[in-house]
């Protein structure tokens, strides 16, 4: 190993195409070729490949970068393995992606940090879905410079025109993606053709070996030269007499005595100390993690951005965006996630998709929700302002990454194009008689009671004689239910998933309006998904919401099957009904659930009234 | 305290060492208690380094952790101890009460029922009982197999498990560190370090290591092809097997009985980055347990091993 001085700085590659294409193999082999095996590995491999290898009795040379047991069994890469190599000329950072397609998430996170793909093709096969879909991939996320290694061209008797055909046809379907360099190399990773050494095999190829090209393609991207970015990421205070502000560069320089803006709110300082690994420091750069002080007792907090004030990052609560979803869930509009942004964590949704793309075409398709792996331009919106640049301008304040609300999974990655100026003109109106004022005058609090369960549960029975009860007790109520809303506000919605999560969306709505009014509202729907019942919850507040579970046994809601509906649905005549070809997600934190298969339909009510009473008296 | 001065880092080390400090101040912004695995080997040395970079002029907001299996060299010990109170950071140290009541040992029970009772096993307790929910580590890619998939920011499920197949894609430096109850984080801030890069951090950056990365005379036996330095008597000779003064030194730091230490005659930093530049045998070469069975690695990180 060595580590002394390179003449370029480091490069970050990431390996990319079909599965089987032999991505592995050639990493592997530019490993082996510039001597980064011990021994003792060597040694382990050999053996291994006895047990698991794919190529006979050679040395399986993909063994050296398939390191999960899964991975060795199968031949198959499933998650990115990333390899560290130095030659005298330059070091470089390798993930090795898998190709299955069912794995495209860890291709995205092996391209998320790199500046250069090599996208392999098996020369037999040519150009395939997944090649397309991960150099589309590479494209939206600021990959610009490419290698196509045309790959096992021992198998095609090194026939330069087999190589000649996929390169135009290749250069024809990647005409649009941005990419700065595209090197054509016809290679062998098996047996090390034009990998390493020039091959006497193609003779036709006068070309740069894979490894001279790799040592010497310039991918500079200034970051220094773009606006200073500077994510808060931590406050560091550690008595009366110091506080600093902690995070990475993420673009640009800053130094002691320029004038800074916090992005959010508006308000402006100078920075009077930089601290750096070392002490202080005059300026910082582009990666440079360091602390940064203030002139002015100012509010700055993890999350905020700071930026010159003549160059500042928009601030936004809506923007469009390329979505790449990665989770098997689909992303239904609508729906909230968690989003992180820089350093912020905040609910966001999509509010419409505005086409998906075919990878395999390039075509713009309508769609109402994005799937695995599928790709598309979206609006979305935020809980929170944020603040953002455009991705192409800033790879680093421009990503954002959506996790599942429960889940907590990766679920989606998605690069902005532009904030929206939408958001920003709309103010909400304050009017004087506000909802406290008609609450007062109505003698009441005003709350939503949620009742969630399976059709036939009893939601209903329960909610109409609790309204009822409040009535007579001078309550001023009202009933939400399917049937009410149903014909009319959602007669366009049916029953599927995104219709699903639309309905509550918009019941939602209503019911702020009517606790606004002054009212306590009942909505009985069956609201099968967690994701939903939970962003009414942050609709209306914590205060104002109260989550009902009516638990009642599927198989007793099928024996009352008061409206015949379970026996059609078995029948197949109903499509997508919960609890029979559709999920019912049951709430891990009700305010409070129903036994509803023991105790008649009034006790139920009396809980329900106990705990508005509660809630009444308290606060 | 004061980080030490750096005499110029390289530019790659500096884009290390900066990725590193970011990872550590993530982790204390976002999760409720983290705590810092501090195996007192080079690895752990150097993000311990890091952290008190990360939080000047203030302390480092979290304690460290040694898991003690009994056999940890007498050096590392008292290396340990001095650190920690040099820092003055707060340190717990746990052992397997279980194990050691059994009186579990790697001579007598063999490598993988000590490492699993004395390490992972007392590691997941001490992780349960300090109610740490992030826990952060000096692995590095470039150690192992299994080791170059796993993410920066690694999720375990309930019991400490990770699920190799069922990561989470880590896009960016946009780290997803939700958990929920139940679940924790383990966090690797020199995922992206070579060996040779920490030797050679550790160098300009003057920090200090266990004397046993470093020559010396040494009282040691051969037993399956390894050199093993006898630190106390509980080890008792096999027939044919002598004790014989040997200079030697370790390139990984674990249980005594299970690190095999190789010749050399490197004393000084500048001699241990210039073996390593000639080395041609890998780090973990000199682990007695890795190679237990193939992909051991990856079985015991599964079941909750660092
Ligand atoms: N003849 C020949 N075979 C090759 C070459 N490159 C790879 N192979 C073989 O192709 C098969 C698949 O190779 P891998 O390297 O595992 O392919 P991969 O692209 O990494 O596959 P995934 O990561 O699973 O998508 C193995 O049997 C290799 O030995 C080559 O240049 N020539
Ligand atoms: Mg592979």
């Amino acid at each position: 190993m060595d580590g002394s001085t390179m003449s370029r700085g480091l490069l970050r590659v990431l390996t990319c195409g079909s599965v089987d294409d032999g991505k592995s193999t050639l990493i592997g082999r530019l490993l082996y070729d510039s001597q980064m095996i011990m021994e003792d590995t060597l040694a382990a491999i050999t053996r291994d490949s006895r047990k698991h290898g794919t190529v006979g009795e050679e040395v399986d040379l993909a063994l050296l970068v398939d390191g999960l047991e899964a991975e060795r069994q199968q031949g198959i890469t499933i998650d990115v393995a990333y390899r560290f190599f130095t030659t005298p000329r330059r070091s470089f950072i390798v993930a090795d992606c898998p190709g299955h397609e069912q794995y495209t998430r860890n291709m995205a996170t092996g391209a998320s940090n790199s500046e250069l793909a090599i996208i392999l093709v098996d020369a037999r096969k040519g150009l395939l879905t997944q090649t397309r879909r991960h150099s589309y991939i590479c494209s939206l996320l600021g990959i610009r410079h490419v290698v196509l290694a045309v790959n096992k061209i021992d198998l095609v008797n090194f026939d330069q025109q087999v190589f000649d055909r996929i390169v135009g046809e290749y250069a024809t379907f990647a005409a649009g993606f941005g990419f700065h360099t595209m090197v054509p190399i016809p290679v062998s990773g098996r047996f090390g053709d034009n990998v390493s050494t020039r091959s006497g095999n193609t003779p036709w190829y006068r070309g740069e070996t894979l490894l001279e090209h790799l040592e010497s393609v310039s991918v500079e991207e200034e970051l220094t030269q773009i606006p200073f970015r500077f994510p808060v990421q931590w406050v560091n205070r550690p008595n009366q007499d110091f506080r600093g502000f902690s995070g990475t560069v993420a673009s640009g320089a800053v130094a002691v005595g320029e004038n800074i803006v916090v992005a959010a709110s508006g308000v402006s300082s100078h920075v009077t100390r930089i601290l750096g690994p070392a002490g202080d420091q005059e300026r910082a750069s582009a990666g440079e993690s360091i602390t940064i002080c203030l002139a002015d007792e100012v509010d700055v907090a993890r999350g905020d951005v700071l930026a010159p004030i003549a160059d500042r990052p928009a601030v936004a609560d809506q923007f469009a965006a390329h979505l790449l979803w990665m989770d098997e869930e689909a992303m239904l509009p609508g729906r909230q996630y968690m989003m992180r942004v820089g350093n912020v964590w905040t609910s966001a949704s999509v509010t419409s998709i505005k086409h998906r793309v075919d990878v395999a075409t390039l075509d713009h398709q309508s769609a109402t929700r994005l799937s695995l792996n599928e790709i598309g331009l979206c609006n979305l919106s935020t809980a929170q302002r944020v603040a953002m640049d455009p991705y192409a301008q800033n790879r680093l304040t421009g990503a954002f990454i959506l996790v599942d609300r429960f889940t907590n999974r990766t679920a989606g990655c998605g690069m902005i194009n532009f904030a929206l100026r939408r958001a920003t003109n709309v103010h909400h109106e304050h009017f004087l008689v506000d909802k406290a004022a008609r609450a007062t005058a109505l003698r009441q609090k005003p709350m939503l009671l949620w009742f969630t369960g399976l059709s036939g549960s009893g939601k209903s029975t329960v909610a109409k004689l609790v309204e009822q009860a409040l009535h007579r007790a001078g309550r001023h109520t009202y009933s939400l239910d399917g049937d009410n809303l149903r014909h009319g506000l959602n007669r366009d919605l049916g029953f599927t998933d995104q219709d699903r999560v639309e309905n509550i969306r918009r019941v939602g709505e209503v019911a702020k309006l009517m606790v606004d009014a002054g009212l306590i509202v009942l909505a009985s729907f069956i609201s099968p998904f967690r994701a939903e019942r939970q962003m009414v919850r942050e609709m209306l507040g914590e205060r104002e919401f109260l989550e009902v579970f009516v638990d009642t046994p599927i198989e007793i809601c099928m024996q009352r099957d008061v409206k015949g509906l379970y026996a059609k649905a078995k029948r197949g005549e109903i499509a997508n009904f919960t609890g029979v070809t559709s999920p019912y997600e049951p709430p891990e934190a009700a305010d409070l659930v129903l036994d509803g298969s023991g105790p008649a339909a009034d006790a139920l009510a009396q809980q329900v009234l106990d705990m508005i009473e509660r809630r009444m008296a308290d606060g | 305290m004061q980080p030490v001065q750096t005499h110029s880092l390289s530019p790659h080390l500096r884009r290390l060492e900066a990725e590193g400090i970011a990872i550590i101040r993530e982790t204390a912004a976002s999760f409720r208690n983290p705590v810092l695995l501090y195996s007192i080997g080079k690895d752990s040395s150097v993000v311990l380094h890091l952290a008190m970079k990360a939080f000047a002029p203030g302390r480092i907001p979290f304690p460290l952790l040694h898991i003690a299996t009994g056999w940890d060299f007498r050096d590392m010990l008292e290396f340990r101890d001095r650190r920690a109170a040099e820092l003055g950071a707060r340190l717990i140290v746990h052992t397997n009460p279980d194990g050691l009541a059994r009186g579990i040992g790697p001579l007598t029970h063999g490598s993988q029922v000590h490492m699993d009772v004395m390490g992972t096993q007392a590691l997941k307790q001490a992780l349960d009982i300090g109610g740490y929910d992030a826990a952060l580590g000096g692995a590095r890619r470039d150690e192992e197999k299994a080791r170059a998939k796993e993410r920066v920011f690694s999720h375990r499920a309930p019991g400490h498990v990770w699920e190799p197949r069922g990561q989470r894609p880590e896009l960016w430096g946009l780290y997803n560190t939700r958990i929920a109850p139940g679940e924790t984080m383990r966090v690797f801030p020199i995922s992206n370090w070579t060996e040779f890069d920490v030797w050679d951090y550790i160098a300009a950056e003057q920090i200090p290591v266990v004397p046993l990365y470093f020559a010396a005379e040494r009282p040691v036996l051969r037993r399956g092809g390894a050199l093993i330095m006898r630190d106390d008597d509980r080890m008792p000779l096999n027939e044919g097997e002598q004790i014989e003064n040997m200079w030697v030194r370790f390139r990984t730091m674990g249980d005594w009985p299970l690190t095999g230490a190789h010749e050399s005659r490197a004393q000084t930093m500048e001699e241990v980055l210039e073996e390593l530049r000639l080395s041609r045998v890998s780090e973990r070469h000199g682990r007695l347990i890795d190679n237990d069975q193939e992909a051991s690695m990856e079985r015991k990180k599964r079941e909750g091993y660092f």
